[in-house]
């Protein structure tokens, strides 16, 4: 089953849309209800990464019958220092993102706990896409 | 206790949830920080002082659903609506996050860590 959806950039008020829509079809799927969380959790902070960092995207997601595949693409400023934007505590974020209650800079650490696999590639000015995978 | 318990304790109103006053309550978990109910692996009861849309969608993502919002802050019709979609419950209370963990705590409510 493959899935897309847009991320507009600043649009804090529609940030999980697409989380929100993949929660409903594992459910459905019966897919087991700590792997549900495992998957939206990750999909979200890359989702709210796209809108606070960087400007919108796009989610593509693939559901298998062992797992789901999910990239979030978007047009950025990219990530120049991608081990640094790993650690956990490192954080750029906007005083408006903060105010959202983010920017703790525990996003990407976060998405590494969640996932099986977890891929992140970033050209500075072009933009930076996050693959994640996870087992059922 | 359960969520009725905390209301009368709280003083609080029930924004939203009224169908599920009956139902008890173990741990709970306080943060403005959406960054943090994010890594959380269990389901407590979330204290916040943050009142927007997102926190709603954050507390679907990590799936809490009992809420309690601290002074008075205005839970706005978006984020009942959402609430609403994901029987969610809302409670709203003028007290401080402080005097709530206080209360809450002394009641016997658990923290996770
Ligand atoms: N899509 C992106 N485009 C550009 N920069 C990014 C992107 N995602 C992450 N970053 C950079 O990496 C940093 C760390 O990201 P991470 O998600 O871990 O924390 P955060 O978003 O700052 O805070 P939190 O996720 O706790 O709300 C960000 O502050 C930002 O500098
Ligand atoms: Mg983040």
């Amino acid at each position: 089953m493959h899935q897309e959806y847009t991320v507009i950039e600043g649009d804090f008020v529609n940030a999980g849309k697409a989380s929100s829509s993949v929660k409903k079809t594992l459910k459905q799927l019966n897919v087991d209800p700590t792997i549900v969380k495992r998957v939206v959790v990750a999909l979200y902070e890359a989702e709210v990464n796209a809108i606070a960092h960087a400007y919108g995207g796009k989610v593509l997601v693939d559901i298998e019958s062992d797992k789901i595949k999910m990239v979030v693409a978007d047009k950025g400023p990219g990530i120049p220092d991608i081990a640094l934007a790993m650690q956990e505590g490192y954080s750029t974020a906007r005083p408006e993102v903060r105010d959202m209650g983010f920017g703790a800079g525990m996003g990407l650490p976060n998405m590494q706990k969640n996932v099986d696999k977890l891929n992140v590639t970033s050209e500075v000015g072009v933009g930076t896409t996050v693959e994640m995978e996870v087992n059922f | 206790m359960t969520i009725r318990e905390i209301v009368r304790l709280l003083n609080a109103t029930v924004c939203i949830g009224e169908n599920r006053l009956d139902e008890e309550v173990e741990h709970a978990f306080a943060s403005d920080l959406m960054s943090d109910v994010l890594t959380l692996k269990d389901t407590p009861m979330l204290i916040t002082g943050l009142c927007n849309v997102q926190t709603i969608r954050t507390c679907d993502m990590a799936t809490l659903d009992i809420i309690v919002v601290v002074r008075n802050k205005k839970v706005t019709e978006d984020m009942l609506e959402l609430a609403e979609d994901n029987d969610m419950v809302i409670l709203s209370c003028a007290y401080s996050m402080f005097k709530v963990c206080g209360l809450l705590y002394q009641a016997g409510i658990k923290p996770l860590f």
